[in-house]
């Protein structure tokens, strides 16, 4: 008979007793010791089912294939560019990758990236040696000059962004910035006068130490609201 | 004439008043806080980051480096020369080694974690307080971990057995023993033993009863403190 020991939704700590019996099935971040399922890291339980997982609340990004995240051009290579990640790895953006155009071989790189340069950027590959690919290929990738950047928490991110893009917006319509979330947790803002960039970054930090207490949209509606100078536009501007 | 009652008025299986936190340290990747009666314990976990100079790096799984200091007037004598010495670097050593056993490194193969642990006071313990306030900070940090570990000290104080010796208890004129113990908590599996003075080998085995006792009052305290953390926030 198996038994659940933690109802779902709650912090758990490492080593802490999940569930009994093979009756549940261990995923991301549990792990099973003879017929016990056990916490393998902190976070929130997760149940789906019978497979339980627990999502992370606070630790550094770590590159994942598929992730949109923006990286910083550290050095320039022979054949491409190094960039910083936001974590533990450096990623690599290899000349073939790096624009839809074709690069000459023995061009100067420095006409594309420049060191220093912020790109939003595509992780395409992942080695189990953590040898980073990224590519700069794809809808909406691309290099992001002028505006500011911020770090917050990477797994905030998707509160950040919202369901099919809500929170972000939100803050758009409000503040008329351009806003680019990566999954690392690098975020950039751009927009016409400081102050709405300003108050861009004010509600975005609000959003990361928020983010659990429930009715998050409606506070950071009313924030922006009494905040804001200008009447919300309602987005008519392409940019994402 | 022995010792019929601890100098603070303790039972003998008794530990000083403990006290712990998480999240202390603002700029840290995750802290923890941990005080046992007047031995106080910061640790600061920084990572899974970049690890320089090459030749230190592992391709199967990262590094764990943890570094012990005293701070200048930590100590209840003379001021404490603090960085590295003969003491901090063994003491480095053996809290590396306490903690490595619950890390699951292979998911960051060449990055490093790095375990800072700062004592603004001491009063005897400081290893142990150092390993619980550690083990915290490791878990706040978002790393994967089997379990937490707890240490604490235990021991012999004249022909008394007691756990969780003070720095008066340690310096008793009539001969003292102290064995600084680890456990993981749910497997109880001894990462950390160090014995200063001499207890027979029944003494031991009881005295391990004890500290096991200890450790998972203290889980029970550090668990406390990671949920109050989240909880809240």
């Amino acid at each position: 008979m198996g038994e659940l020991l933690v109802k779902e939704k709650t912090i758990v700590v490492p080593g802490e007793e999940l569930a009994s019996g093979m009756d549940f099935l261990p995923s991301h971040g549990t792990y099973r010791e003879n017929d016990k399922i056990y916490a393998g890291k902190l976070g929130l339980l997760n149940i789906d089912g019978k497979v339980l997982k627990i999502v992370s609340l606070s630790g550094r990004y770590l590159p994942k294939s598929g992730d949109t995240i923006i990286a910083k051009v550290t050095e320039i290579l022979m054949t491409g560019w190094r960039v910083d990640t936001n974590s533990a790895y450096e990623a690599v953006l290899s000349m073939k990758e790096a624009s839809s155009e074709f690069i000459q071989r023995g061009a100067d790189l420095t006409k594309y990236y420049e060191i220093g340069d912020y790109v939003m950027a595509k992780v395409v590959n992942v080695t189990s040696q953590k040898l980073v690919d990224i590519s700069m290929k794809g809808p909406g990738l691309r290099k992001l000059s002028g505006g500011r950047f911020l770090n917050v928490n990477t797994h905030k991110v998707p509160r950040i962004i919202g369901k099919q893009g809500s929170m972000v917006s939100l803050i758009k319509q409000h503040t008329n910035c351009k806003i680019l979330v990566g999954q690392n947790g690098l975020v950039w803002v751009s927009g016409e006068n400081p102050d709405a960039e300003l108050l861009t970054v004010k509600a975005i930090k609000k959003i990361e130490l928020e983010a659990h207490i429930p009715g998050l949209t409606d506070r950071i509606k009313k924030f922006l609201e009494s905040n804001s100078t200008q009447k919300p536009v309602e987005q008519s501007q392409g940019e994402q | 004439m022995a010792y019929p009652k601890r100098f603070d008025g303790r039972k003998n299986d008794e530990m000083r008043p403990i006290e712990a936190k998480a999240g202390v340290i603002k700029r840290a990747d995750g802290s923890g806080w941990f005080k046992i009666g007047k031995t106080e314990a910061y640790a600061a976990v920084y990572g899974p980051r970049a690890l320089y100079p090459r030749f230190l790096q592992d391709p199967e799984k990262g590094v764990l480096r943890c570094n012990y200091n005293m701070m200048p007037f930590s100590g209840s004598g003379d001021r404490v020369r603090p960085g590295p010495s003969r003491r901090s670097k063994e003491l480095s050593m053996v809290t590396e080694k306490a903690l490595r056993p619950i890390l699951n490194l292979s998911e960051f193969p060449n990055a490093v974690v790095d375990v800072f642990i700062e004592l603004p006071q001491t009063d005897a313990g400081s290893r142990c307080a150092g390993i619980c306030a550690a083990s915290i900070a490791l878990a706040d940090a978002g790393i994967s971990m089997k379990d937490m570990v707890a240490a604490i000290g235990a021991g012999k104080v004249s022909d008394q057995k007691v756990v969780d010796l003070s720095y008066a208890e340690e310096s008793h004129e009539e001969g003292a023993t102290d064995i600084a113990m680890s456990f993981v908590h749910n497997t109880k599996e001894l990462t950390l033993l160090q014995m200063d003075g001499d207890v027979s080998k029944e003494e031991l085995a009881e005295i391990m009863e004890m500290a096991k006792k200890a450790c998972d009052q203290i889980n029970e305290i550090q668990r406390n403190a990671l949920k109050e953390k989240f909880q809240a926030e």
